[in-house]
């Protein structure tokens, strides 16, 4: 029963609401960045009432099924995760074993929905941000994983996000090493693109293949996908913070720097979205593959050696 | 008013399709994004694909052509829409009315709520068109909703 009451409220609403936002608060600051006064507070969430109001359409020669169940399981997944995040980040004591593992193999699916969506929808434009989304997808995952890799390290060979918690509020956030540092700067990179923002925001291109993978997406299909990413601009970020910065804790003064971690997170990301321009795909194989994971490798070694 | 059509009316997407136009009024629309403008206040975004959008702004004097393509992009957009002709050329054609490749004007083939004059028109002209189709919707579903 209490698993029921963390998957709708921690999992779902608390998610959407902070996620929503967030992603007030990155419109606002881009459009602060570029001289204007931006969209008002609650405008995410008109924009999903909106959707939700209007015609679906499905585009003929499609395959339907497919089509209307992709936005359905990449938000299902997005939901599962930020339940066993938040269950993990408040009680740590009741997480399972692998379930750092999960949480990994639960982010993967987001893109692998948009993937599927945009295979189903039978638009060239669509299937080849689907192609693009892909191989962004391989490009950047060895890197997280390598990243992640490091926290087990350092937290003694555990696989529980609990024991990670718990290690992090005895000995400091991972962090505060050498290795830590790294990884993070590789995870916030990798987050970038798994968020698909703007170096990396090549399968959906508005200028060159025109929202690419959502194309042909309209009405609720659309306000589905919308509602992921943003919960997904909650998630990710959380993830990292319960990983690398020590989690959010809810007494006093801690709820403040949890706060703050969040915010500068996000502030971080559109900062990044809004001071480079989009890169090429190979690019992107080769930035990912190269230099990033060298990084990561250095970390993990670090890591092995202690630091 | 429903839920709905207030959600529209504060989310507007808007889709721009020239039919032939000079470039002007396309540089017009462009110049409401920009800093001293800013429609992005009113929630208003520049969307690239129809299926996203909620309002159509047609420009351009619509030739035989792109006539096709306009009726067509009018039928794939998912409804409640809306549709604004912005110019001269797309109100009646301006100096091509007696062109050849003109036939009709654009309001003959696709059901304009809103026309905005000018050519080209200023973006506070586009704006204050753009608050005088809002009124409308209101008030049309006033009318609905007392009879």
């Amino acid at each position: 029963m209490i698993y029921i009451f963390y998957f709708l409220f921690y999992g779902f609403f608390l998610t959407a609401i902070i996620g929503l936002l967030a992603s007030w608060i990155d419109r606002k600051v881009t459009a602060r960045i570029q001289y204007r006064v931006g969209p008002p507070l609650l405008q995410p969430l008109i924009d999903i009432v909106k959707l939700l109001g209007k015609e679906t359409l499905i585009p003929a020669g499609s395959s339907k099924i497919t089509f209307l169940m992709a936005p359905i399981i990449g938000l299902a997944s997005v939901i599962l995760v930020s339940t066993l995040l938040w269950i993990n980040n408040i009680n740590p004591a009741k997480s399972f074993l692998g379930d750092l593992i999960v949480v990994l193999y639960f982010l993967v699916i987001p893109s692998v929905s948009i993937i599927m969506g945009g295979f189903a929808s039978r638009n060239p434009l669509a299937s080849l941000g689907a192609s693009r989304e892909m191989k962004l997808v391989l490009s950047y995952e060895l890197p997280f994983i390598l990243a992640m890799l490091v926290t087990v390290i350092k937290s003694g060979f555990t696989f529980r996000l609990g024991e990670i918690l718990a290690f992090q509020a005895q000995n400091g956030a991972l962090v505060r090493s050498w290795s830590g540092v790294l990884a993070l700067i590789v995870a916030i990179i990798c987050m970038q693109a798994k968020l698909a923002l703007v170096p990396f925001d090549i399968p959906e291109a508005e200028t060159e293949i025109s929202g690419g993978v959502l194309i042909e997406y309209s009405g609720s299909g659309l306000a589905i996908y919308k509602l992921m990413k943003n919960m997904l601009l909650f998630t990710l970020p959380f993830f990292l913070i319960i990983v690398f910065i020590g989690g959010l804790r809810f007494d006093g003064i801690h709820l403040l720097y949890g706060v703050l971690k969040y915010i500068s997170l996000v502030a971080l990301m559109t900062v990044i979205r809004n001071t480079n321009p989009r890169v090429r795909i190979d690019q992107v194989v080769k930035f990912f593959w190269g230099p990033m994971t060298i990084i990561a490798i250095i970390a993990v070694v670090l890591a092995l050696l202690g630091r | 008013m429903s839920m709905k059509l207030k959600a529209l009316l504060k989310s507007a997407w808007v889709f721009h399709l020239s039919t032939g136009s000079c470039n002007n009024c396309d540089i017009e629309i462009l110049d409401c994004l920009t800093p001293r403008f800013d429609i992005e206040r009113f929630g208003m975004l520049l969307v690239g694909s129809i299926k996203h959008a909620d309002v159509l702004l047609i420009t351009g004097s619509g030739n035989r052509k792109s006539m096709e393509r306009a009726k067509r992009l009018y039928e794939q957009i998912p409804k409640p829409c809306l549709v604004v002709a912005v110019g001269e050329c797309a109100l009646s054609r301006g100096m091509f009315i007696h062109s050849y490749n003109c036939p009709v004007p654009i309001d003959k083939v696709i059901p304009v709520d809103v026309y905005i004059p000018g050519c080209p028109p200023k973006p506070e002209a586009i704006i204050a068109g753009v608050v005088k189709l809002i009124e409308k919707v209101k008030k049309g579903t006033e009318k609905k909703s007392s009879v």
